[in-house]
């Protein structure tokens, strides 16, 4: 698992390509298109890139007009500014419209790192799964990027991507299948199924293979699409195992976890551990230092599986 | 007005050198961070902390203080740089920018560095902010001041508009904003990603009392600030005309300086290029 690459890279490269070959694609950015890498479709595409500046909530209202008249606008800025700032923009242009609109969300989680406690966006996937017609997804590495941009492409209808900004492990096969919608099972173990996206789909693999040495066999399953979740996947592995960790570079308010909890809690109670933000803010640090600061960690996956362990005898 | 004497110009020149030493070496040493939207602001803050705020950096939350926000929170190194010279921390402590467990964030946090008066990082919400401890200012009947650093490209943000009419409406002359306008922001010149048109007639049309200045400029600035206060029954707005990078030579006007910091022989040559 030593390869890495930018989530962000593959995406600029990704939205090239599904530009080459659907005409209405259209990409919206504000000033950061240098990091956010819609610059490359710029280069490709100067007639359908549009700058809108510094101006989040008009950045998303100009996509929802656009898609209004027939294209389908990507629309790009900073995850917690373009989530946060244009919240009510994505809820009624965009949503209660029912528009193609794809909100991207960049620099995403721990990834901009020193830039510190204001710039970590640690709460969109919440603020996004609660619209209603929201589709939610962040893939695990940037193979599944390239994929997930391609099926955002054929999607109709309003929908949320989170890229992440620094380079992140590999760990999705080229050959693998993207479905919106539907969860990747990569290991299958018989003591409890550890549920992961993003970045910590890695530490959720590193961590089974911790704990196969201990003699604890698990599921790793990579929940890319957070809404709609898949819920037959996940109520399945639950019933065979009886023990649920979820994983997310996010808070575990209404993330992953949050997404998780409310499906069991209704179909099939078992324990549930959450690996995430727990209920703060974070502090200026590169994205490693970040991830022990914050406990995103291989190790607490581990411990929070032993923990539902021995919460279900 | 008071007019400098040589003296005292002199010492907020070394200020603002010192300021500029700082900007240079704490981002290189954090490996991160804003020097060019930074430095163009050193004359600015330094006017400001040395000159015309009322603030204790032993009582950094005295109640009768001038506030002031860094509604442009990617320039926190020029921030943290002011602060210091005016006595809010030891100077030693800027090299710890950015760093786990340091007071100072990577954007300006009010939660633990004293002197910071909100966090900010999140463009355009630092005008009404200002507006809101002016109002209070003027409920308890003091005479405190609201200063906010605004981004020419962070004035594109919606909010600083809406911000814009309830000073004027409000009649809150005691809301002063300097526009520093370097004509620069992340992806580009501001005219090329989303143009300003004609910033004076916008504020003016706005209500407000604009001044229009050489950024640099160390006497202007203080004018400006003390003409602003004299203005009555409206709000001031400094468009203060600004070289992003200001000082070293290839930072200077340069995009590319936006967000990036200095490696160690790029440092070298910039500490040896300010005067
Ligand atoms: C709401 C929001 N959107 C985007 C950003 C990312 N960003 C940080 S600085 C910057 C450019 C700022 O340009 P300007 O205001 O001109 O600042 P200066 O040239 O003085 O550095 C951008 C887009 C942000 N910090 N906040
Ligand atoms: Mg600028």
């Amino acid at each position: 698992m030593s390869k890495t690459l930018a989530p962000r890279e593959a995406f600029g490269k990704a939205l090239v390509q599904l530009g080459a070959e659907n005409e209405d694609i259209l990409v919206l950015d504000a000033d950061c298109s240098k990091a956010t890498m819609t610059s490359l479709f710029q280069k490709e595409f100067p007639h359908r890139f549009f700058n809108l500046g510094i101006a989040e909530a008009d950045l998303v209202g100009t996509g929802a007009g656009l898609a209004l008249a027939g294209k389908t606008p990507f629309v790009n800025a900073y995850a917690n500014f373009l989530t946060g700032r244009a919240w009510d923009q994505i809820r009624i242009s965009v949503c209660y419209a029912n528009l193609n609109v794809k909100v991207i969300g960049h620099n995403s989680g721990t990834s901009p790192g020193q830039e510190g406690p204001t710039h970590l966006p640690l709460e969109d996937i919440t603020l996004m799964r609660a619209l209603p017609r929201m589709t939610v997804i962040e893939p695990a590495d940037g193979v599944e990027m390239a994929k997930a941009v391609r099926a955002l492409g054929e999607h109709e209808g309003p929908a949320y991507l989170r890229v992440g900004r620094m380079p992140t492990p590999i760990v999705n096969r080229e050959a693998g299948r993207f479905v919106i919608g539907k969860a990747n099972v990569y290991l299958e173990g018989k003591d409890a199924s550890i549920l992961a996206c993003g970045v910590m789909l890695s530490k959720a693999l590193e961590a089974a293979e911790e704990l196969k040495a201990e003699g604890i066999s698990v599921d790793v399953i990579n929940v890319h699409t957070i809404k709609p979740l898949d819920s037959s996947c996940i109520l399945e592995a639950a019933s065979r195992t009886g023990a649920v960790v979820t994983a997310e570079e996010h808070t575990v308010i209404g993330g992953l976890g949050g997404a998780v909890a409310e499906l069991l809690a209704q179909n099939l109670p078992v324990p549930v551990r959450m690996v995430g933000v727990q209920d703060r803010f974070g502090l200026s640090a590169k994205m490693p230092e970040l991830h022990e600061a914050l406990g995103l960690t291989r190790e607490n996956i581990i411990k929070a599986v032993k923990e539902v362990i021995s919460a279900k005898k | 007005m008071v007019q400098f004497v040589e003296p005292q110009l002199h010492e907020l020149a070394d200020n603002c050198k010192r300021m500029r030493q700082w900007i240079l070496t704490t981002t290189n040493k954090a490996g991160s961070g804003h020097p060019g939207g930074s430095l163009s602001a050193v004359e600015v803050m330094a006017v400001l902390y040395m000159k015309i705020m009322r603030v204790d950096p032993e009582n950094p939350d005295w109640d009768r203080r001038d506030y002031f926000f860094l509604s442009k929170g990617h320039a926190a190194p020029v921030l943290y740089a002011a602060l210091a010279e005016r006595g809010f921390f030891p100077a030693e402590e800027l090299m710890t920018l950015r760093q786990a467990g340091s007071r100072l964030h990577g954007h300006p946090s009010s939660e633990c560095t004293p002197g910071v008066d909100i966090s900010s990082g999140s463009l355009g919400q630092g005008l009404s902010i200002a507006n809101g401890v002016a109002l209070a200012a003027r409920l308890k009947g003091t005479e405190q001041r609201a200063y906010v650093l605004l981004g020419d490209g962070e004035i594109q943000e919606g909010q600083v508009w809406e911000a814009a009419m309830t000073s004027a409406h409000y009649k809150l002359d005691n809301v002063c904003a300097i526009v520093d306008y370097n004509r620069l922001q992340l992806d580009g010149p501001v005219d090329e990603v989303k143009t300003l048109g004609s910033l004076r007639a916008k504020w003016e049309a706005f209500g407000w009392n604009a001044i229009e200045i050489d950024g640099h400029h160390l006497q202007e600035i203080y004018n400006s600030f003390e003409k602003a206060k004299e203005v009555k029954g409206r709000p001031t707005v400094i468009l203060a005309h600004t070289v992003k990078g200001k000082g070293v030579s290839f930072m200077e006007n340069q995009v590319g300086w936006h967000g990036v910091a200095p490696n160690d022989e790029q440092l070298e040559i910039a500490l040896k290029e300010l005067r």
